[in-house]
């Protein structure tokens, strides 16, 4: 297990907007397990949707200026919650290690040092393997007990495995899985963990995104999730924000929560904050921490 | 003095268009030591040879330079020729002007030149040529055989036929392979074991033939004609001699092990015969699952048996056994499908291997013959078969195409359709490749007459879903994505080599390719041999193959061996390297080089009887590749008819010209 360590902070657009909740869990959380957050100082777009679907070089220098920033701030490491930044920092950080003329298009078009030592982690992967189960198990003040969880990893946290450098089954994923049980919660057995959940085409296709998201979300429901934890700003669009309108589409009438990993340990942790986020949410998710409250009570009432 | 001649060929124009050949004999007859140089525009025809012939009495020649084509055309030709006019026949050199000058080249004067270069070199080679002979080699005719699927039993049977002695070594408990598994066989749908267990028993019952089952080969030494073979025989726990083959062992052994026979569909006991068609049908105690083999009170086994043949103490045998020749038929292994997560990582009970369900459709096989879901035994209703499953892939690390899984799968579809006509069946596929006799018919008829439906396209996901097994994938041909609620899915998994195959190649001094298959000589023109002489290939251990290609090969390997056997001694090949032992240090550079494993280091008798050691060239197992001379620290290895002198004087002819 490692030491109280810090990490450079790279929240992105999205958790300074439609992802506040995410940010505000991840920084509590993280400060309760005595996790260091420094957020990287004028940090910029991370590269995703528009940018590396255009140019590859762009994408990749917008990436790698803000590696360069966290070699800056003398941090080995910067810990990335939303799972599309995470994705375009490792991509660009393995790409500019394995290809040295890269390396030198991007310096030259940075102005700036890049060493190229700074190397993306995933929040979710500090979370559940720097600071580990054992210390979550700890750090827990009301178990989830009875709660039934999918774990949603989405289709960027763990792809492609060459170019993160994770030890990760990439069709099968278990961090997230682990950290729910060191929770006292249940992951269900699902096979959509890595589906696509439409991502960014949630303007250009919302059609296509309301399919995939629907099929997400009534798989969940058929595994007999009480709700599902996602560890991305997008996922959650697609399967909050567009629940609604996707189940509209397939036909069905359910309702299932989704939350972020974080607002989920927020919850077992017992950090006071942590239902006024769940407000944020367009499907409620009260619903989570009041089972998860009562599940509390009666095992207090048990002792 | 040498006397040497040079006759130079027109080759009809094929020379004479770009070289002076005139010229090039003029300028040979200018060289010291040529006594005689022509020209002549078929030097290799009946007149051409007779010219030779005749300039080697009438100018008492004591060698020749063929100034023509390729050493490889025609170099046996003049080599017969002259030792007909009675020279030696290493006594000849050739001077390749075609290949290496008149057909590479435009400008005639430069090629003509070169020409007069290239005779030039033959000169001064030829001027160092001395005798060279070929020596004769005993021949052990007997064969072993290495592996005793149906490869093993055919090139066994086919030897034995020819009146030769054969040891059939087998590392399972019985012979059969992989063919003793299968249910029919496409495409004419007869049951493999009607076919197969015939010969299983032609084999036992062959005077000719000694079956050694339960044994492997440890070690390999010697070479064409006389290979030294070390076997252990594995103790089986059970005395062969004894042994009636009753079965009351097995029906009471207490433990229960998973069958690897069924492909761990069913059990087998600690105590087994592989499959109730095993010949020899004597049963193998499993000393790794064995109650008293692990501390435990038991002993039914031996208290049932009514000729007192099990014995837990038997060790393992030992022997060593001479052998001429060597077929290697070790089969293959399918690949283990729990390495592809889009599929579960072999998690889904319901998704299974294409052996597996040859089994579940056998009337031998677990279920008797009915096809049942492992997950419930419930027959299925809708069956996706998906082909390609780890061949033809980078990714899964097998390029190659697995040759044998679009027509099981056609012959799959067919007998799923005929047992269960109610029963729907989809094959995915990424070409359609059966390319034997009559297999593109049968595949026609599985699609048109039995209703399989035929997708191209991968497939992406398989997953559970309630009791169904969810199939995702895309019809490429429509373009569009396709999911399919299936019952059961069946999946062709790629032919991979044995995984100590190449273990076996490192005993036997044999390659393989990057895949570990085993290596032919040349991928047309020596299919069945291997560069090592009297060793030779039959079956899927080379690539994967069906089993008409398989059974062809196995009688091409027996052939091979007979055609070795019916010599009554082998001639060595006398261009090999040897040492000047008495300027040898005994390094052991050229031991390590040496591609054949031909050098060892000896113990001489020295001066004052004291003893040293020298390198020494194996002439049985040296192919005169030149690499030890390379290697040779002092200078002192030879290669015979290319020695050192011998090139360096090539190499001064060109300088000095």
């Amino acid at each position: 297990m490692q030491d109280n360590r810090a990490y450079a902070y790279y929240p992105g657009c999205s958790l300074h907007a439609t992802a506040k909740e995410y940010d505000l869990s991840a920084r509590a959380v993280c400060a309760a397990l005595g996790v260091e957050l420094r957020e990287v100082p004028g940090w910029n777009c991370c590269g995703a949707s528009s940018a590396h679907g255009r140019d590859h070089l762009l994408s990749t220098t917008l990436a790698a200026r803000n590696l360069a920033l966290v070699e800056e701030m003398g941090l080995e490491e910067v810990a990335v919650p939303c799972a599309a930044c995470f994705n375009r920092l490792a991509v660009a950080g393995h790409e500019l290690r394995e290809d040295a003329s890269l390396a030198d298009a991007v310096r030259n078009v940075l102005e700036r040092p890049l060493q190229g030592s700074a190397k993306a982690r995933a929040l979710l992967d500090v979370v559940a393997r720097d600071v580990g189960t054992e210390r979550i198990r700890d750090a827990v003040r009301r178990p989830l007990e009875g709660l039934k969880v999918a774990c949603y990893y989405g289709c960027l946290l763990v792809r492609p495995p060459r170019a993160l450098e994770t030890d990760e089954r990439v069709e099968d994923p278990q961090s997230l899985d682990e950290l729910v049980r060191a929770m006292g919660g249940e992951p269900v057995e699902w096979p959509h963990k890595t589906e696509c959940c439409g991502a960014a085409l949630s303007l250009t296709r919302t059609d296509v995104v309301r399919r995939l998201s629907a099929d997400i979300l009534k798989m969940a429901r058929d595994c007999g999730a009480d709700c599902i934890v996602c560890a991305c700003p997008l996922c959650m669009t697609n399967l909050d924000m567009r629940q609604g309108e996707a189940l509209k589409a397939a036909g069905e009438r359910f309702r299932i929560p989704v939350l972020y990993f974080t607002e989920l340990m927020a919850l077992a942790m017992g950090i006071p904050d942590a239902e006024r986020w769940l407000k944020m949410h367009f499907v409620d998710a009260s619903a989570v921490a009041r089972r998860e409250s009562a599940a509390a009570q009666s095992t207090e009432a048990q002792q | 003095m040498a006397r040497v001649g040079v006759f130079v060929c027109w080759c009809g124009s094929n020379i004479a268009r770009t070289v002076d050949v005139q010229r090039v004999a003029e300028a040979a007859g200018r060289i010291p030591g040529v006594v005689f140089a022509t020209d002549y525009k078929y030097m290799c025809s009946e007149p051409g040879q007779t010219m030779v012939q005749d300039a080697i009495r009438d100018h008492r020649l004591d060698r020749v330079v063929v100034a023509s084509c390729s050493p490889r055309l025609h170099e046996p030709t003049f080599q017969r020729c002259i030792s007909e006019a009675g020279l030696n026949p290493y006594m000849v050199e050739m001077a390749n002007i075609r290949e290496h000058c008149s057909w590479v080249h435009q400008d005639k004067d430069a090629a003509t030149e070169k020409a007069i270069d290239l005779v030039r070199m033959a000169v001064a080679k030829a001027r160092r040529d001395f005798p060279l002979f070929r020596n004769e080699i005993p021949i052990t005719k007997r064969a072993l055989v290495i592996g005793g699927g149906v490869a093993g039993i055919q090139a066994a049977l086919d030897i034995a036929d020819a009146g030769y002695p054969v040891t059939l070594v087998e590392r399972t408990p019985s012979i059969g392979g992989r063919m003793a598994q299968y249910d029919k066989t496409f495409p004419t749908l007869d049951c493999a074991a009607c076919i197969l267990t015939p010969k299983m028993v032609d084999c036992a019952s062959h005077p000719n033939i000694t079956i050694l089952t339960y044994a492997e080969v440890e070690e390999v030494t010697g070479f064409v004609g006389n290979f030294n073979v070390r076997i252990r025989k594995k103790a089986r726990g059970v005395d062969m001699e004894k042994c009636t083959g009753c079965g009351v062992c097995y029906s009471k052994c207490p433990v229960k092990v998973p069958n690897e026979f069924e492909e761990g569909m069913g059990e087998r006991r600690a105590i087994y015969v592989p499959f109730p068609q095993a010949v020899p049908n004597v049963p193998v105690i499993d000393r790794e699952h064995c109650r008293l083999n692990n501390d435990l009170k038991c002993g039914v086994c031996q208290k049932l048996c009514p000729t007192g043949a099990i014995a837990y103490d038997q060790q393992d045998e030992v022997v060593t056994e001479q052998f001429g020749a060597i077929v290697v038929a070790t089969g293959f292994r399918m690949w283990d499908h729990s390495q592809i997560g889009e599929y579960g990582y072999g998690s889904i009970p319901d998704v299974i291997s294409g052996l597996q369900f040859e089994r579940l459709m056998n009337a031998s096989g677990p279920t008797e013959g009915k096809i049942v879901r492992p997950s419930d035994h419930k027959p299925p209703k809708t069956v996706v078969f998906v082909a390609c499953v780890g061949s033809r892939s980078e990714n899964h690390g097998h390029e190659y195409c697995s040759k044998v899984c679009c027509m099981y799968t056609a012959k799959h579809a067919l007998l799923l359709k005929e047992k269960y006509p109610d029963t729907q069946s989809y094959v995915f596929y990424m070409d359609i490749r059966a390319n034997g006799k009559g297999y593109e018919e049968f595949v026609r008829r599985t699609i048109e007459e039995y209703g399989a439906n035929y997708i191209r396209g991968r497939v992406s996901r398989i997953y559970r879903h309630g009791d169904k097994v969810v199939v995702k994938g895309a019809d490429t041909l429509l373009g569009r994505p396709v999911e399919i609620e299936a019952d059961m899915v069946v999946l062709a998994t790629a032919m991979e080599p044995q995984d100590d195959a190449k273990d076996l190649a490192r005993k036997l001094g044999i390659s393989t390719d990057q895949h570990n298959w085993f290596s032919e000589a040349h991928p047309k023109l020596k299919p069945v041999e291997v560069l090592s002489s009297g060793i030779f290939l039959a079956g899927a251990c080379q690539y994967p193959k069906d089993i008409p290609d398989t059974v062809a090969q196995a009688s091409g390997a027996a052939s091979k061996v007979a055609g070795l056997f019916s010599k009554p001694h082998l001639l060595s090949e006398p261009m090999i390297a040897s040492v000047r032992e008495e300027d040898c240090a005994a390094c052991g550079q050229c031991v390590q080089v040496c591609p054949f494993s031909a050098i060892e280091l000896v113990e001489l008798n020295g001066r004052n009887g004291a003893s040293r050691r020298a390198a020494r060239v194996n002439e049985g197992l040296c192919h005169g590749c030149g690499t030890c001379v390379a290697g040779c620290r002092g200078s002192c290895i030879d290669l015979r008819g290319f020695t050192n002198a011998q090139v360096l004087s090539e190499i001064d002819a060109l300088a000095l010209a």
